[in-house]
C-alpha cells in the first residue's frame, strides 16, 4: 500500500544517494591503490601497538580512508576504555 | 590534420561499439573521411553494428602482419562514402598485435582519413593498451551504474597515466524519470565523481535494439531523438558548442504534480 502511494506521487526510494556514497568510498581506495584487505591488516597491527599502552574497544574501532578535495586522510576512531598500568610507569 | 580518437570504458556492455559506429557514421554523414578500427580481437562486433559483417575479407592482424595492404582490408560502408571499417581479427591470436604496430597503423591511417575512431575492447589488459597506443584523444563511456562508473574512474586514471589527458565522457543509457525520482545517478552526480568533461548524454531508448538488429547506425535516423543525441556529440567533436538535449520529457505525473504545486 505504501509502495503504491509512493508510486502514485512518483517518489523513488532515493537509492541514488546510496550509489553515490558507495562509489565515493570505493573510489578513495581504488585511487589510492589501497585494498580493503591492506586496511584490515593495518587495523590489526594498530590494535596490537595501541593495546600495549591503552585498553581499547576493538569492536568499535574504525579505520578509514577519507577524501576531501585532493587530499586523502587516514582517519582512525579508537575508543579508549582505560590506560594500562605498565604504560604509566 | 587528422585525429585519432579511442572509445573506451573498462566495463563491457556499456555501449562502446554502438557509440563508435554512430560517431563514425555521424562524422561521415557530415562529409568527413572516417576510418573505424575494431581492436577487439577475437570478439569482432563493430562490423555487425554497421551491417558490414558479410563483406570482410582481411582484418587488422592481416594488415599489421603484412598479409595484405591496408587498403585491401578497409571495407567501404554501403551507405556513406567517407566511412571505412578496419575489422578486428576473429580467429587469430590476441597477442598478434602490439602497441608499436598500432601506432604505425594509426599513422598510416592518418594519411588518408580525417578521423580515425578506435573501438577498444573491454578490460585493462593488452587489448586496451594496444587500442590507446596511437590515440590523440580518448572518449570514455559509462552508464549511471556503480560498477560502470567505478570502471570508468579506473580507465580515466590509466588514460592519464598513458598521457591521454582530459578524456571526454559520454553517459549512456540515462533514464530521466529514474533520475528525477532519485533512483539513478544523474549527469551532475557522475561528473562530480569522475571530474572529467562531458561530451554527451545518450538516453535509454528501445530504438537502439531495433537499429542494431538491422545493422543501421541510429545517428542516421533524422526523426529520432536518440539519433539527435549522437548527432550532438558528433558536432561537439567537430568543435561546435551544442547545448545538452533536454531529456526531461514531461511525464504524466510530473504534470499532475505541477498542477498541485508539488515539486
Amino acid at each position: 500500500m505504501l509502495e503504491f502511494i509512493a508510486r502514485l506521487f512518483n517518489r523513488g526510494s532515493g537509492s541514488k544517494e546510496v550509489a553515490k556514497e558507495r562509489l565515493r568510498l570505493v573510489l578513495v581506495h581504488d585511487r589510492a591503490s589501497i585494498s580493503p584487505q591492506l586496511l584490515e591488516t593495518l587495523k590489526v597491527e594498530l590494535i596490537q601497538v595501541i593495546s600495549k599502552y591503552m585498553e581499547i574497544d576493538e569492536t568499535a574501532l574504525e579505520v578509514n580512508l577519507d577524501e576531501s578535495g585532493n587530499t586523502v586522510a587516514l582517519v582512525a576512531n579508537i575508543p579508549v576504555r582505560g590506560m594500562r598500568r605498565a604504560a604509566e610507569a | 590534420m587528422s585525429e585519432v580518437i579511442v572509445i573506451t570504458s573498462g566495463k563491457g556492455g556499456v555501449g562502446k561499439t554502438t557509440t563508435a559506429a554512430n560517431l563514425g557514421a555521424g562524422l561521415a554523414y557530415l562529409g568527413k573521411k572516417v576510418a573505424l578500427v575494431d581492436t577487439d580481437i577475437g570478439l569482432r562486433n563493430l562490423d555487425m553494428a554497421l551491417g558490414l559483417e558479410n563483406r570482410i575479407v582481411f582484418d587488422i592482424v592481416d594488415v599489421t602482419s603484412g598479409n595484405c595492404r591496408l587498403r585491401q582490408a578497409l571495407i567501404k560502408d554501403k551507405r556513406l562514402d567517407g566511412l571505412h571499417l578496419l575489422p578486428a581479427a576473429q580467429t587469430k591470436d590476441k597477442t598478434a598485435i602490439g602497441p608499436e604496430q598500432m601506432i604505425k597503423l594509426c599513422d598510416d591511417l592518418r594519411k588518408e582519413f580525417e578521423f580515425i575512431i578506435i573501438d577498444c575492447p573491454a578490460g585493462i589488459e593488452q587489448g586496451f593498451r594496444n587500442a590507446i597506443a596511437g590515440a590523440d584523444k580518448a572518449i570514455v563511456i559509462t552508464t549511471p551504474e556503480v560498477s560502470a562508473v567505478r570502471d570508468a574512474d579506473r580507465i580515466i586514471g590509466l588514460l592519464e597515466a598513458a598521457d591521454l589527458r582530459e578524456p571526454a565522457l559520454i553517459i549512456n543509457r540515462i533514464r530521466p524519470k529514474m533520475v528525477r525520482q532519485g533512483d539513478m545517478m544523474g549527469i551532475e552526480d557522475i561528473i562530480d565523481i569522475l571530474a572529467v568533461d562531458l561530451v554527451g548524454v545518450i538516453p535509454e531508448d528501445e530504438m537502439i535494439v531495433i537499429t542494431t538488429n538491422r545493422g543501421e547506425p541510429v545517428v542516421l535516423d533524422m526523426n529520432l531523438r536518440l539519433g539527435q543525441s549522437y548527432r550532438n556529440i558528433v558536432q561537439r567533436i567537430l568543435g561546435e558548442d551544442v547545448p545538452l538535449m533536454n531529456l526531461d520529457g514531461e511525464g504524466f505525473f510530473r504534470k499532475i504534480r505541477k498542477i498541485f504545486g508539488m515539486k
